[in-house]
């Protein structure tokens, strides 16, 4: 055989291959990685206004963003305690507004811990202690408080803004920005019209229990969302993220403290 | 023709990577419920199938025959990663509408089938030609079968409205069955249809001939 087919031929050109691969592969990454992550803050900047209520894909463009992202105000809340953090709190923790990153410090015991596995009905292992909550003021008042919320769905963590009202009681909108569920099924909780069911519903019932649920069926009432056909396991992850962020284990604290400022 | 233009030209239509080879259907029935995001789908398949030809066609004669396949595998797949990220800097929002779909460009029959079809025996200009003349030759049907799905499942073509939805105002009522992937199947199997009434080269032999039915004196026999 000729000696292209030799042992040390082979070899040598496998190992010549991966070098000019990975080359291409890693620098395109890192040349590009501003881009993307200028993108990426877009993106989630855009989803959180659309969990306001206060972006629509369909008439507003990517201008409109910066501007009406100014009208929200970043804060940080103790998970633990449900208190607002104020500048000195803050500068303790050494948390940084405009460069902390609530999802990339998940594995930073400082700043989250894991969470234990009979309160873990979301499925997410660990969580930060300190998320970030965007919170818009109409004449001295909240008008509308957006929190980041993330559950298992099927294939993975969703990643997504639940924002409320200023009651902190009835629901403004949710929306999903990273997920890996199935595009035409679970990936239906993008599609606007099921985002439509949610504004208006109500989360805390007489009791003080989350009393929003997503349901099968058409729901009824205040308090339940009708689910997505055929993504059952989708659905469930959403439903089990709202109990979990909304009940006593996520924001319940905080935003008890919210209502009775009302 | 000379042999350039019939490399480039033919698959469009009669050498068709999907309709006469059948390859690559996959992301035809995916990516096809909107036509801008089918376009750069499109772009996105053509620079891979161009560019895997060309450097496989480059390193063809060092290619030792027992790694082949893996080395066409790697190319294909740097080519793809490259492109991916670059969709994701520079086009973001139709990056998270193809989601997996361009990843899965990696998988695509017609890159591979390419590659191996073409590539291994070709010099690297003529190969690069290939590949865009099939790129081209899966656009024309995705293009194609967008353009009916979202006019006739959206009443749009590129996002803007041609025919008024009754939701709107309108009189068109969406038929919601073109939105679903089996839909690109309908559509597809017409196309191939029409392509192969025009074109009676492209019927492919029967590999079965039904026999004919057996006559009653013969059955009781």
């Amino acid at each position: 055989m000729s000696s292209r087919e030799s042992t040390r031929k082979t070899l040598l050109v496998a190992f010549c291959l991966c070098v000019a691969c990975s080359i291409v592969v890693s620098s395109t990454a890192v040349i590009l990685k501003p881009y993307q992550d200028e993108n990426r803050l877009l993106d989630r900047n855009k989803n959180i206004l659309t969990a306001a209520g206060m972006f629509d894909a369909d008439v507003d463009g990517n201008d409109v963003v910066a501007e009406r992202f100014a009208e929200f105000t970043t804060r940080v809340i103790d998970l633990e305690t449900g208190e607002w953090l104020d500048d000195a709190a803050l500068q303790e923790l050494e948390i940084d507004l405009s460069t902390y990153d609530q999802r990339a410090v998940i594995n930073d015991p400082r700043y989250s811990e894991p969470v234990p596995a009979d309160e873990d009905t979301a499925n997410i292992k660990r969580r930060v202690n300190y998320p970030l909550v965007y919170v818009r003021e109409e004449n001295g008042t909240i008008d509308t408080i957006v929190l980041p919320v993330n559950g298992y769905g099927l294939w993975g963590i969703m990643y997504g803004f639940l924002a409320l009202e200023g009651d902190a009681n009835t629901v403004r909108g949710l929306a999903f920005y990273e997920l890996k569920e199935t595009p035409g099924l679970g990936a239906e909780v993008r599609n606007p019209r099921w985002m439509a069911l949610w504004p208006g519903k109500r989360v805390y019932n007489d009791n003080g229990e989350v009393g929003l649920r997503v349901v099968k069926g058409p729901g009824s009432g205040d308090f339940q969302v009708d689910g997505l056909s055929g993504a059952t396991l989708t659905t469930r992850g959403v439903d089990n993220l709202i109990q979990y962020w909304l009940g006593d284990t996520g924001y319940g604290p905080a935003l008890d403290q919210l209502q009775e400022l009302n | 023709m000379s042999s350039k233009r019939k490399v480039l030209l033919s698959p469009i239509f009669e050498n068709n990577p999907i309709a006469l080879q059948i390859l690559g259907v996959c992301s035809a029935l995916a990516v096809t419920t909107q036509l801008s995001v089918t376009l750069v789908m499109c772009v996105a398949l053509t620079t891979v199938v161009a560019f895997s030809n060309f450097f496989i066609s480059l390193i063809r004669h060092h290619m030792p025959s027992s790694i082949r396949i893996i080395v066409q595998m790697t190319i294909i797949a740097s080519l793809v990663i490259a492109v991916d990220q670059t969709l994701q800097a520079f086009a973001y929002e139709i990056s998270k509408s193809l989601s997996v779909f361009v990843g899965l460009i990696i998988t695509n029959c017609i890159v591979m089938g390419r590659a191996e079809a073409f590539a291994m025996k070709n010099p690297p200009a003529i190969s690069f030609l290939d590949g865009i003349g099939n790129g081209l030759g899966y656009s024309v049907v995705l293009i194609t079968v967008a353009s009916l799905r979202e006019l006739f499942g959206s009443g749009s073509l590129l996002g803007y409205e041609i025919l008024p939805l009754i939701e709107n105002g309108g009189w068109y009522q969406a038929n919601g069955l073109m939105l679903l992937s089996p839909s690109a199947f309908f559509i597809i199997g017409f196309l191939i249809w029409g392509l192969r009434s025009v074109k009676k080269n492209q019927v492919e032999a029967k590999e079965y001939r039904m026999a004919p039915n057996s006559s009653g004196e013969e059955s009781v026999a």
